[in-house]
């Protein structure tokens, strides 16, 4: 916490899928804030918002999807607005990404030394020569086996995770102030998403870059976040410190999450227990029910949920809920 | 003779893989011309008694699927044989794709590639019954509809189009086609990865059930090791297309010995062990191989599936419980 | 809105086509044939005769409208037996693969290496002109691009688990091409099958052009252009008319095989949200 302010601050974010005929929302009244260096975890299933989200903070949403309200400010400065040629410098340069499927992300056609080069080339004025030198280091800091040699490799010669080390390799090439992380360990094995986490907490640590995770894996964000925001069709529903959430789940949707996972090891202590289901199914963005989101497959539910968006409701751990009915 | 014959059935195992094994040619070099093997299965043993949940765990090209694929009749096996109540359904003896229909079935793992999107749930689950001999139309239907319920979808969504569910559903749907033709085996490949979160559970469940009511057996396959324990009475480990420990589920949670295994389960992203409980593998606790043994786990950067493996064998190391062993360096 | 404008203006051009040719009977009172009038040869368009008549006072209107049924006949046939023949091929080679698919791809290779044009030459020289032979020749020329797309949409649909899951259910090979196969790419084939009529007409009336196709005094597109080659500087309407009824029924076709890709293809749907 090096500055008095926050990183990134994002205030009531509203996104809309826009069309000649319709507006439907997508994400809606979402507000978090990062810190500098510090981990950040977005968790949430498929269609939630999360990734639409990451996308927003780096000016990067495009047709139908549209900023309808609500503010995103980084290092004080509010990106929302900002016209594309400030925002390609912001981008890469003090916000880089990395994505789920390396391969799609990185070009086919060029040695990965080369794409890492690139980055020196483009945001810090570097000769090309000058530029492959530090891409090789680059390369040695996400432990590549034999740098010098990697760099001309193609990324179809790699495996997948090598694959991931190139993409956080020119990610971090700029020492940039905030990693966007989209599921970036899904498509691995665990042994190897083992890896690929350890040396993303150990990079960003120790250069003091914050990070936005984005997954479905609870596991994951347990491992690697401070904090953790919990999405639900389009809403922030609950907001909290990552042991609280494991500790003392608020909203019924995180609760009802947790509870339906096995958990490693209970069966050897307490035998096979029934898995607790939520019932119903995640809905489509044509059909976000009114007032609260989940409250179709909530067990807490009220007359008002139907009716009523709830409020923020502060926890007092630095956290809050979106739930009239909160535990 | 026919009923000594019977007697000698029940005494086996309802499905017994046995010394199998599947290597692909693939064409390498410039023109093509070089022609290497990939050893995607090496000499896999494995066996299923009736009414348990077999598991098969490993990462991505390790045979797990090759292994799915050989049980339900997908994938010829190069050597080897795989035995349905100690019949062989594979090599010349293999029964004719009808027959083989009703012995094991499978789910596959993603609903959306595994609906044809041009039929409708009850063309796509019709037509097997069809294709056994079952013309009657309202008994074909009345079957489809029984199906329907039991998987947990309303009948009346029986003229439906795949795209008009959603993902947990398209599973249902998948797993009712599987059941259709009452098999004793059923091969789960990765059931739930595919769906979401929420969703899970209830597929889970569902799996569950079915498998006490309709006692039926599984082999699954999956990289999702809480799921796995969830689930299963016996877990195999693959590794390189071999099975390098296999035996009772809370042997293999409980007290993993091979080296694999142990870097399997310490990899896994345990959200309430960072909290909660201790970590599961105590690293003081690994036991050393029997002696005269090695476990030899193959290195990552140094494996190759080009060639054949270390000769090893699986040796039992307690009870259900054996390890793959190569004699000790000397 | 404005992807369905290539479907609704090349599916009128067609509907106009298809009209004129069902109907030609009650369309004119004339015949195509018979009604040569040498006192009325030559004349330009006028009330009587809407196109004008030829070197030997026939009405070209009415001649137009017969020929439409032969562009037709000879669109539809040829592309029926191409269709054919290139999902046989193509879809028996992507699943079957091995030798069959090697040959398959070696028949496709050569087909594309010749132009179809000068193959189906070949054909009418042994065939001799007519009808069925033009149909014969167009028809056995032209279905390389079914025969390619048909075997890559098989390939990769081999692979898509609900055709696995077939196979292990009992379907028969041939039942798992005929009912898990053939219906997911019935839509890119249509959309060959229909820019492919618009290449038959063009082939037929280059064909009739050079004589190989159909004989006068039968008329078709192609030899009423033939017809006209020594009188374009007097009767030039002689020459526009059938000129612009091949023009006009190719572009439709076009306009209507590329309006239906795009409204088969989602992506290029008006997104559903």
């Amino acid at each position: 916490m090096s500055g008095t302010r926050a990183l990134l601050e994002v205030q009531d974010l509203q996104i809309d899928i826009v069309s000649a005929k319709h507006r439907h929302n997508v994400v809606e009244n979402v507000s978090f804030t990062i810190d500098h260096g510090e981990t950040f975890g977005l968790v949430g299933e498929s269609g939630c918002g999360k990734s639409i989200t990451a996308l927003a903070m780096i000016g990067l949403l495009r047709s139908p999807l549209v900023i309808s309200s609500g503010s995103i400010r980084f290092r004080d400065r509010e990106l929302r607005g900002l016209p594309e040629r400030e925002l390609r410098k912001l981008r890469g340069n003090r916000i880089a990404m990395i994505f789920q499927e390396p391969m799609t992300a990185l070009n086919p056609v060029s040695p990965v030394g080369r794409q890492i080069a690139e980055m020196f080339v483009l945001h810090q004025g570097a000769t090309w020569h000058e530029a492959e030198r530090k891409a090789v280091e680059a390369l040695a800091s996400v432990q590549v086996p034999a740098p010098e040699q990697r760099v001309k490799s193609y990324p179809h010669e790699m495996s997948g995770g090598m694959r991931q080390r190139i993409m956080i390799a020119i990610a971090l090439a700029c020492k940039p102030d905030l990693l966007i992380a989209d599921e970036p360990t899904t498509a691995l094995d665990v042994t190897v998403q083992a890896e690929i986490l350890k040396l993303m907490k150990e990079l960003c640590s120790a250069r003091g870059t914050a990070v936005l995770m984005i997954s479905h894996d609870l596991g994951v964000i347990a491992k690697m976040c401070r904090n953790v925001g919990i999405m639900y069709a389009g809403h922030l529903v609950e907001q909290r410190p990552v042991e609280a959430i494991f500790r003392s789940p608020s909203h019924p949707y995180t609760n009802g999450l947790l509870n339906s996972l096995p958990r490693l090891g209970s069966r050897g202590i307490h035998g096979r227990k029934r898995l607790q289901e939520i019932t119903g199914v995640v809905p489509s963005i044509s059909a976000f029910p009114a007032g609260c989101r989940f409250q179709p497959r909530c067990e807490r539910a009220s007359a008002l949920c139907a009716t009523t968006q709830p409020d923020q409701a502060d926890l007092g751990d630095e956290g809050y809920v979106r739930c009239f009915h909160h535990g | 003779m026919s009923g000594a014959f019977t007697m000698d059935n029940r005494a086996g195992p309802l499905l017994r893989v046995e010394n199998l094994s599947v290597h692909f040619p693939v064409r390498t070099g410039l023109l093509g011309r070089s022609r290497r093997l990939v050893r995607a299965l090496n000499n896999v043993d494995l066996t299923l008694e009736k009414g348990e949940c077999l598991s098969v765990v490993g990462e991505s090209g390790c045979g797990k699927s090759t292994l799915a694929f050989s049980i339900v009749g997908l994938q010829t096996p190069t050597s080897g044989s795989i035995h349905f109540e100690g019949r062989a359904i594979t090599g010349k003896a293999q029964p004719s794709r009808i027959e083989r229909a009703r012995m094991a079935q499978i789910v596959f793992q993603d609903p959306y590639a595994s609906l044809n999107p041009r039929q409708t749930v009850l063309t796509s689950l019709a037509a097997p019954l069809r294709l056994q001999g079952i013309v009657n139309n309202g008994e074909v239907e009345g079957r489809v509809m029984e199906m329907m319920r039991l998987v947990g979808l309303s009948p009346d969504k029986a003229k439906c189009f795949p795209h008009e569910f959603s993902g947990g559903q398209r599973q249902r749907i998948g797993i009712a086609r599987a059941l259709i033709l009452s098999p004793k085996v059923v091969v789960l490949d990765e059931p739930v990865s595919a769906l979401d979160v929420s969703i899970r559970a209830q597929i889970i469940n569902l799996l569950l059930d079915l498998k006490e009511r309709l006692e039926l057996s599984y082999i699954m396959i999956s990289h999702d090791l809480s799921v796995v324990e969830h689930m299963s009475n016996r877990v195999a480990v693959m590794y390189f297309g071999q099975v390098v420990e296999e035996g009772r589920w809370d042997r293999i949670f409980g007290n993993p010995a091979h080296p694999y295994t142990r870097r399997l389960i310490a990899a896994i992203p345990d959200p309430f062990a960072a909290f909660t409980t201790p970590s599961l593998i105590d690293e003081a606790g690994a036991q050393g191989p029997p002696h005269g043994f090695d476990y030899h786990p193959r290195e990552f950067g140094t494996h190759d599936i080009y060639s054949d493996p270390p000769a090893s064998q699986l040796v039992s190391i307690g009870d259900d419980h054996r390890v793959r062993l190569v004699p000790a360096a000397a | 809105m404005g992807l369905r404008l290539n479907l609704v203006l090349g599916g009128t051009l067609c509907l106009i086509v298809i009209v004129a040719a069902v109907l030609a009977p009650w369309l004119t009172p004339l015949s195509p044939v018979m009604d040569a009038d040498l006192m009325n040869a030559e004349l330009p368009p006028s009330a009587e005769f809407w196109f004008g008549t030829d070197a030997q006072g026939r009405d070209v209107f009415t001649r137009i409208l017969y020929g439409a049924r032969v562009s037709l006949t000879v669109g539809i046939g040829s592309q029926l037996i191409n269709t054919t023949i290139g999902l046989i091929l193509g879809i028996s080679a992507g699943y079957f693969g091995g030798w069959w698919d090697d040959l398959v791809n070696g028949l496709t290779n050569l087909m594309l290496s010749v132009p179809s044009l000068i193959f189906a030459l070949a054909i009418m020289a042994v065939l001799g002109p007519g009808l069925s032979s033009l149909l014969i020749a167009l028809g056995l020329t032209n279905w390389s691009w079914t025969c390619r797309i048909a075997r890559s949409s098989t390939l990769s649909l081999k692979s898509q688990s609900y055709v696995q899951a077939a196979k292990t259910l009992g379907y028969s090979d041939f039942r798992i091409m005929l009912t898990q196969i053939l219906p997911n790419i019935v839509g890119p084939v249509l959309v060959i099958a229909t820019l492919g009529m618009g290449d038959a007409i063009l082939a037929e009336a280059a064909l009739s052009f050079l004589g190989l196709g159909i004989q006068p005094p039968q008329p078709s597109w192609g030899n009423m252009l033939t017809d006209a080659r020594e009188l374009i500087a007097i009767a030039p309407w002689v020459a526009i008319f059938p000129g612009l009824a091949i023009f006009m029924t190719v572009l439709g076709l076009n306009l209507f095989g590329d309006g239906l890709r795009d409204w088969l293809d989602p992506h290029m749907r008006t997104r559903p949200v």
